[in-house]
């Protein structure tokens, strides 16, 4: 049962934020808006600042200058003390105790992992375990050890583990990386399905577009030190791809309407 | 050659474990086994048992420093410990290269131990008491300690259990989720310490990884339930401290060496099972774990 919150348009506002990490400063000028209900990509070359970026929306790196609202508060805020209108689903999810723990226990940790003290589980807890395994279908594999689990398996774990508290916003670091393409395919399915059944706004860090694509509705791209902020049309643009990425980048358009990049 | 006796008979073995020495062995050793129970899990999971192994180190020179300028040897104990504890846990997280400092720091902490121990004007049985415990030694002043410590150390978990756990098992989003990663890190080291302050005295720095340590192991093998595996673990470090306090009286042996022993055979068995039903395809009990590049360690 979510509490009515101010009805905000923008998921995510940036204006005129800049990001230093180690001294050095990753990206500057970032001003844009992102859509509540959208599914939008973070991209750029290595080392752009993909994954600062992130740390800035979760609150977990402070901005040099500029403001940053997430959900209509300052990043690092939640409604409630729990911060648990955003889930996170980090990069390469192996869960370090992966052997001492059950999937369901750790979806578990993404409710009440944040509370203090002791308190019994409710029902209505657990309750929304289930439907965030069932939401991934790993309903399957639930009772497993997270390090019995493939690769594929413990994503969509990790990922029930951010959508169990029913979060507004979900924030993905590199999903699809050390996945194979069924996996691929699977994950992305997943996260339309959480875009449009759950209204959940998506926001993906990615170094490939190409399987993002279908369920994609913008991207913002971390271009010579800027960040910037286009719908999918003005992304796929192959002088905009290749200057991102440094190579030359071609867009193919298949006649079945669908559409990918490749470097020539 | 002579024949050398390896276990003799004691007649008298009942007495023995009645008598009054007995008693406050036995009651120290119970506090102790629960203490390692409830840490013991988290060490596991967090990685942190070399980090176990080397605070016990870290406390022999505190230990033998304490005779030195004439405070109780628990107390230098504790200090060193603790303190030990507090530096590791705010050293962060990149333990790879943790390892190599922290095994360092551990053999010059032995060391500086040994130097501690030969300035002492009278020979003391200290640093053997420190390296292998003396159990059978317990005062009703340490067993009040003890009794003390297990209470803050069970009312800390209660507090901390869920928060500890998510940033134990998955660090990262328990940060982004509010979790104050770091400070339960410090926190979780100096709990860590005191419960090596406490075991040191109960079976050694030498031994105290067979109490602290293998029945957690033992435990998460069994279950993959954290309080399951904690309660396991528990009544593993209890059955190994009795049984081992009953042994050594009944056969004449050293009691630490007789609880570690069992405490080892059980980890044995199970982990010999847990192989045996992961060829044979079952899932009995969890796959042995290992730490690799993919699971960083971190205290």
């Amino acid at each position: 049962m979510s509490t009515p919150e101010p009805a905000t348009p923008a998921a995510l506002v940036f204006d005129d934020v800049s990001a230093v990490r180690g001294g050095r400063l990753v990206w500057s000028e970032g001003t844009f808006e992102i859509p509540e209900g959208s599914v939008t990509a973070i991209i750029g070359s290595n080392g752009s600042g993909k994954t600062t970026m992130l740390k800035v929306i979760l609150g977990l790196v402070p901005t040099s200058s500029g403001r940053v609202e997430v959900l209509g508060h300052a990043p690092g805020e939640g409604p409630s003390s729990g911060r648990d209108d955003i889930g996170y689903v980090p990069q390469d999810y192996t869960s370090t105790a992966g052997d001492a723990i059950r999937a369901r226990d750790a979806v578990l940790l993404g409710l009440t992992g944040n509370r203090w003290a002791f308190s019994r589980i409710t029902r209505e807890q657990r309750d929304q375990v289930e439907r965030a395994l069932a939401a991934v279908d790993a309903t399957g594999f639930a009772n497993r050890r997270v390090s019995q689990l493939s690769g594929g398996q413990r994503q969509r774990v990790a990922i029930a583990q951010a959508i169990v508290s029913r979060p507004r916003l979900v924030v993905l670091d590199e999903p699809l990386a050390s996945l194979d393409l069924r996996n691929q395919r699977e994950i992305v399915d997943l996260l339309g399905r959480l875009n449009k059944d759950l209204g959940v706004t998506i926001l993906v860090v990615a170094h490939d577009l190409n399987p993002l694509l279908s369920v994609l509705d913008g991207a913002v791209y971390l271009l010579d030190g800027h960040a910037h902020h286009a719908p999918l049309s003005g992304v796929v643009d192959e002088e905009l791809l290749s200057h991102l990425y440094g190579t030359r980048i071609e867009v193919v358009r298949t006649p079945q309407g669908e559409m990918f990049m490749r470097s020539v | 050659m002579r024949t050398v006796d390896l276990v003799t008979y004691q007649d008298n073995w009942w007495e023995i474990l009645t008598s009054e020495f007995m008693r406050n062995a036995l009651l120290g050793g119970t506090i102790v086994a629960l203490a390692a129970g409830l840490i013991g899990y988290f060490v596991i999971v967090r990685n942190s048992a070399f980090a176990a192994h080397a605070l016990a180190h870290i406390g022999l020179p505190g230990a033998t420093g304490a005779v030195l300028i004439g405070i109780p040897v628990s107390l230098g104990l504790g200090i060193f410990a603790v303190g030990g504890a507090l530096v590791i846990g705010a050293l962060g997280k990149k333990a790879a290269d943790r390892e190599v400092a922290t095994g360092t720091v551990l053999a010059f902490a032995t060391g500086l131990g040994l130097y501690f121990n030969s300035l002492a004007t009278k020979s003391s049985s200290t640093m053997t008491n420190v390296l292998f415990g003396n159990l059978l030694a317990i005062t009703n002043e340490q067993l009040v300690v003890f009794a003390v410590m297990l209470l803050a150390l069970a009312a800390a978990v209660g507090l901390i259990y869920r928060p500890l756990l998510f940033a134990s098992v998955d660090s990262e989003v328990a940060e982004a989720r509010g979790v104050p990663v770091r400070t339960l890190s410090v926190v979780f080291m100096a709990l860590l310490g005191l419960v090596i302050t406490m075991a040191v005295q109960v079976v050694g720095t030498l031994l105290l990884f067979a109490l602290v340590v293998t029945p957690a192991a033992t435990g998460i093998q069994l279950t993959p339930r954290p309080r399951r595996a904690m309660a396991v673990s528990a009544v593993i470090s209890l059955v190994s401290v009795w049984a081992g306090l009953a042994f050594s009286a009944m056969l004449n042996l050293p009691p630490s060496f007789v609880v570690v022993t069992i405490a080892c055979l059980v980890w044995l068995v199970v982990w010999l099972a847990a192989r045996a039903s992961h060829r044979a395809g079952g899932a009995i009990v969890g796959a042995p774990a290992r730490a690799t590049e993919e699971h960083p360690v971190h205290v």
